[in-house]
């Protein structure tokens, strides 16, 4: 039954990385760019939410719809100062390290604001916790939560992007920015969506990640980010159902790693087999094959 | 034939600048120091500065000469960093003359960490871009993680390891713990001096603009403009790639070895992603691929957040700001469109003669 339960932890923390790793991949897809402030914005939705429940006394409800503005005018924000200007720079590095600055100021602004000692975050989902087999299995009800919000994104954004116009543009982009500008798509407005729905989905990430463990620092965003981003390349960077598994995938091995093997060793695991797979597929488990033209 | 003669009488020219400013620097440093007007805060930093500079030199290497983003450069320098320091711990009563047991602490780091380079490279460099730099990265949070699970102690009878803790090592009484686990090595000689780092300095662009200048460092190169080309004109692409990355590496575990020796206590907790990160921005903003560059942007990056030392709580919120507007300014082409012309305008006769 331990096992069981482990499983199940795995995949409601491997579904929080899921919904990070969404926003990587997709803004990946479109600009070609590792966005590492993307763990900080996950921080400051979480954070956004426990102002709302602690300091405005606002209920859970509305406590996620503030972090999911929050973060979406504050993706829109970063990609219009920070990043549009750098996009067609002569070395893609250029963008990477300015999106390090970007997750340094996040992180000392928060700092600044809410101070360096972490905060306990209170769960937003207040469900009863689901018993299984007479009692044997306890599944609580923000692991339940988290694992449904996680397949109901997953549904919405596939059918977001293959079924309406701007996830249409969106696919465009990702593939040729100059065909696609030449059809009439507004290339710069749809990168900007793309940054919008990744940092909304960031917050509800936050929210869910600081619901399950509840100590909520500056730095928070940090770990996850590096983590959804190797479940990004895992699944094969700018695949969506890539992401969504790498992401779960991910999750289940730390827990059990954390469970079975070593706890101070999971992060270890997680790298570990992260490397043989890209060994054995260079590209990830999703990603495109692209045959090379000379 | 003459214009190949100018170009490596301009080369050769612009080395020896860039020697010239290091041990200006240094004169200018010691000058400092000795008239006693240094303040206690910024003589601390020199050691550090001289292992940044390393560090920057060694990652340029491999991201700008040979085209490899690599994230996982404090993996290497953490390598370097125990290794060296655990030598030191184990001959400290063996080799008595510091500078001797420096040096050689110094070699076996960058040894050390030329061998992790090898055996890193060896899989990874098959990966391309993103994906590269993704292992290379995960690469470097293995290594803190295992380094910070063992536990190694010395006694008569030689080594005992362990991976629980400092007491399963079962150690007669006389055992001396070396490495701690999560504490890291702790009371290490402090050998470190700035002319030991500046020396490390000079040796490294040596080494790297010797190379950049050589057959070898044409060939890395010229797979880092165009690899499908270079492998058509017979260029071995992995064994060129692979040298790059094992200098660099070897080139790190120096630096990480100068670190080590210059703190009491050595933890694997600080060669984290940020510090990779950290040599990373050295090297892009300073210039990709330019030595000189990426050493006066190290120099800066590490004085400025001390500098700013007077802005105390704001102080990291003003670095970000300041890392983000010096991106902007230096690589957007927008604003490298404007300053040309408010060059041109200032300067109305070269332009023209330029055209």
């Amino acid at each position: 039954m331990s096992f069981i339960s482990y499983l199940i932890n795995g995949i409601s923390l491997g579904s929080v990385y899921a919904i990070i790793a969404l926003g990587y991949t997709m803004v990946y897809g479109i600009a070609k760019m590792l966005n590492f402030a993307h763990g900080d914005v996950i921080m400051v939705g979480a954070y956004a939410a426990f102002s709302v429940i602690m300091y405005y006394g606002g209920n859970s409800v509305t406590a996620v719809l503030v972090a999911i503005v929050v973060c979406t005018v504050l993706g829109i924000v970063i990609e219009t100062i920070a990043y549009r200007p750098l996009l067609e720079a002569a070395s893609p590095l250029a963008v990477l390290i300015t999106a390090i600055g970007v997750s340094y100021f996040l992180q000392n602004a928060v700092l600044l604001i809410f101070g360096s000692t972490p905060k306990s975050f209170q769960s937003v989902v207040n469900l009863p916790s689901l018993k299984l087999a007479g009692g044997a299995l306890t599944i609580s009800g923000t692991t339940l939560v988290t694992i449904i919000s996680c397949i109901v994104i997953m549904v919405v954004l596939t059918l977001f992007i293959n079924k309406s116009k701007p996830g249409q543009a969106m696919l465009a982009v990702s593939e040729d920015k100059g065909a696609a500008q030449l059809m009439g798509i507004n290339v710069n407005g749809t990168i900007a969506l793309t940054f919008a729905i990744g940092s909304g989905l960031a917050a509800i990430a936050g929210v869910l990640l600081c619901s399950a463990y509840p100590s909520l620092s500056p730095y928070t965003g940090s770990m996850p980010g590096i983590k959804a981003f190797v479940a990004a390349v895992f699944g094969g960077i700018g695949s969506i159902p890539g992401a969504m598994i790498g992401g779960i995938l991910l999750g289940v091995i730390e827990i059990l790693g954390k469970a079975y093997i070593s706890s101070q060793l999971a992060d270890a695991i997680v790298f570990g087999v992260l490397i043989i797979v890209l060994l054995v597929k260079p590209t990830g488990l999703f990603g495109k094959h692209i045959q090379e033209k000379v | 034939m003459e214009k190949v003669e100018k170009m490596k009488q301009k080369n050769f020219r612009s080395n020896l600048i860039t020697y010239a400013i290091v041990i200006l620097a240094f004169a200018i440093m010691e000058a400092w120091k000795a008239s006693g007007n240094l303040s206690s805060l910024l003589s601390g930093l020199l050691v550090p500065i001289c292992v940044y500079v390393v560090l920057a030199i060694s990652l340029n290497l491999v991201v700008g000469i040979s085209g490899e983003l690599s994230l996982g450069h404090a993996g290497f320098m953490c390598v370097g960093a125990f290794s060296s320091a655990f030598f030191s711990k184990c001959t400290e009563e063996v080799i008595t003359f510091m500078p001797l047991r420096f040096f050689l602490a110094i070699l076996i780091g960058a040894a050390v960490a030329a061998i992790f380079g090898l055996l890193i490279g060896i899989p990874v460099l098959r990966l391309r871009g993103d994906y590269l730099a993704i292992v290379t990265l995960a690469f470097g949070e293995i290594i803190k993680n295992v380094i910070n699970i063992f536990y190694i102690g010395l006694d008569e009878n030689g080594f005992h390891v362990s991976t629980q803790d400092q007491f399963s090592l079962n150690m007669e009484a006389d055992g001396q713990i070396i490495l701690g686990g999560p504490q890291g090595i702790t009371s290490i000689t402090k050998c470190s001096t700035f002319l030991v780092g500046v020396i490390l300095i000079l040796i490294s662009l040596f080494i790297v603009l010797n190379l950049i200048n050589s057959r070898d460092g044409r060939s890395i190169m010229a797979i880092r403009d165009n690899r499908i080309a270079a492998e058509s004109i017979g260029i071995n692409v992995t064994k060129y790639k692979l040298m790059a990355f094992t200098v660099s590496a070897a080139l790190a575990g120096a630096a990480g070895a100068l670190y080590s020796h210059n703190l009491s206590t050595l933890q694997a907790s600080k060669f984290n992603f940020n510090t990779s990160i950290l040599a990373l921005v050295f090297v892009v903003l300073g210039g990709i691929g330019n030595m000189r560059g990426s050493i006066i942007a190290a120099v800066i990056l590490t004085v400025l957040p001390e500098m700013l030392r007077f802005l105390s709580d704001y102080r990291m919120l003003i670095y970000a700001i300041v890392l983000i507007v010096m991106m902007l300014v230096n690589w957007s082409p927008k604003a490298l469109e404007m300053r040309e012309r408010l060059m041109s305008r200032f300067f109305h006769k070269s332009a023209k003669e330029g055209e």
